[in-house]
């Protein structure tokens, strides 16, 4: 079966927000990357010191798996289909059904299982998500949002992708647009959107929001007395990380909201937006100061790491974060 | 961030793909730009996986001595840990740990060792002959 479909692969910083991005413009709703994060409430903080992977606490700087395909639709009125697998055999034969005619569709995938990823990022990581659009030569082609030209799959490999266990266990999830509308009111969602996340960021307690950037400010302060140095690299490096996830910037999203609230300040001709914007920059700035420290510190080879003052940049990645959505509330 | 400011690091971590973050143009707006890594990433990257690599090590010695399965040494080289592994082969962490004793490893049968070589992504003889192979 060789099915090719016109379908205009596009690069993009992360891969849900770019998958659900990029299906939409597919289906003839045109907007932008950071639009789609900035109304689906993409942002957020969160330190779970609770949940353990590979032995270091889950941060994220992004909202929960699948929150952008939930977030959009309650925003927009876009209806996506989904739906999970138990067969395995089921899953594939209906992913060809979907590709023969026509359509392209949304997956969920483990990055473990991609051979097309870099070797070096191949972890067990099951929540990338990823488009197939068409089958040539018994291969699958892939639109994959965070690279940079089409990829291609044998179905052996996407399917263990598609069933591999663990957290968050994809399960063959798939899923495409079946209602967009031909054009939205930005106007009345984006501040509904903003003060969602502005609410969530400020109120949100202990671990989440702004709390949870200045709790994790104190856990690195607190690793001082620490003989264990192994221990605070890997602690620093896997905060970084997860900072970095694909596209960022170094910022952890935070460029990203502040380009959709640019574009959000010229939709609503809003000089506050706007300030925000440059604001919301600095701090994704300032987060990027905070990781040059963390990866000095752990290319030292020798001589104490100073945990105060990484701390302290950290804390000043709140505090501009905080300015930003006091602006924002004042507004919204 | 500027876009003449975006690292271009060219970072092996990154396998030659391209990145695509935002950045702000000369003109003051907002754009998607390439990148082909910041150095930051790349060293945070390859601290954890050095990790990974002295584990996986320090595992090759214990199997040789007996006093490990090769289980270990293969989760490690996969930058896992006993967790993960459980979670990845749907077992409980305690299964997972009697099998990274050599007398268990010896007597788990062929479909159970396929799973581990399918999970692993090497041939199942790698698992059972070892001491030859690696």
């Amino acid at each position: 079966m060789n099915v090719q479909h016109e379908f205009q692969h596009r690069h993009y910083a992360h891969c849900e927000s770019g998958v659900v991005t990029s299906l939409l413009s597919h289906q003839g709703l045109s907007l932008s990357e950071p639009m789609v994060f900035g109304l689906a409430g993409g942002l957020t903080f969160a330190y779970l010191p609770f949940i353990k992977i590979n032995g270091m606490p889950l941060l994220s700087y992004r909202m929960y798996p699948r929150s952008i395909i939930g977030g959009i639709q309650r925003r927009l009125g876009v209806k996506f289909q989904s739906k999970t697998y138990r067969s395995q055999a089921e899953a594939m034969a209906e992913l060809d059904r979907f590709i023969a005619s026509g359509r392209a569709v949304g997956l969920q995938t483990s990055a473990y299982w991609l051979p097309y990823f870099p070797p070096e990022m191949r972890f067990q990581f099951n929540m990338h998500n990823l488009i197939v659009f068409g089958k040539e030569n018994g291969e699958f082609l892939v639109s994959d949002p965070v690279a940079d030209h089409v990829v291609r799959i044998l179905p052996e490999d996407l399917q263990k992708a598609r069933f591999a266990k663990g957290t968050m266990a994809p399960h063959g999830y798939l899923y495409y647009p079946t209602v967009v509308p031909a054009a939205i009111d930005l106007k009345k969602t984006i501040p509904l959107a903003i003060r969602k996340t502005v609410n969530m960021m400020l109120h949100a307690p202990l671990i989440f929001g702004l709390r949870g950037i200045f709790f994790m400010a104190d856990r690195i302060e607190n690793l001082q007395g620490r003989k264990d140095i192994r221990y605070i690299k890997l602690f620093l490096g896997h905060i970084v990380r997860m900072q970095e996830e694909i596209g960022t910037g170094g910022g952890g999203f935070r460029f990203m909201y502040a380009a959709f609230l640019q574009e959000a300040a010229d939709v609503l001709q809003s000089q506050a937006l706007r300030e925000a914007s440059l604001k919301m920059t600095d701090a994704g700035d300032q987060w990027r100061q905070f990781a040059l420290a963390c990866a000095k510190a752990i290319k030292n080879r020798e001589g104490a790491i100073d945990l105060a003052a990484i701390a302290g940049l950290l804390r000043t990645c709140g505090n501009v974060e905080k300015e930003v959505y006091l602006l924002l509330k004042k507004m919204a | 961030m500027k876009v003449h400011e975006i690292p271009q690091d060219n970072i092996r971590t990154l396998g030659g793909y391209r990145k695509l973050l935002y950045a702000i143009d000369e003109n003051g707006h907002y754009t998607g730009a390439p990148t082909t890594g910041w150095e930051v990433e790349e060293i945070v990257l390859l601290d954890a996986l050095e990790d990974y690599d002295r584990k996986a090590e320090e595992a090759r010695h214990k199997v040789l001595k007996k006093q490990s399965s090769p289980i270990e040494y293969f989760m490690y080289m996969r930058r896992m840990d006993l967790i993960t592994l459980a979670q990845a082969m749907g077992l409980f962490r305690w299964q997972v740990k009697r099998h990274l004793k050599p007398g268990v490893f010896r007597k788990l049968d062929a479909a159970r060792l396929q799973q581990y070589a399918d999970l692993f992504r090497v041939p199942l003889a790698t698992l059972t002959r070892f001491e030859e192979e690696i």
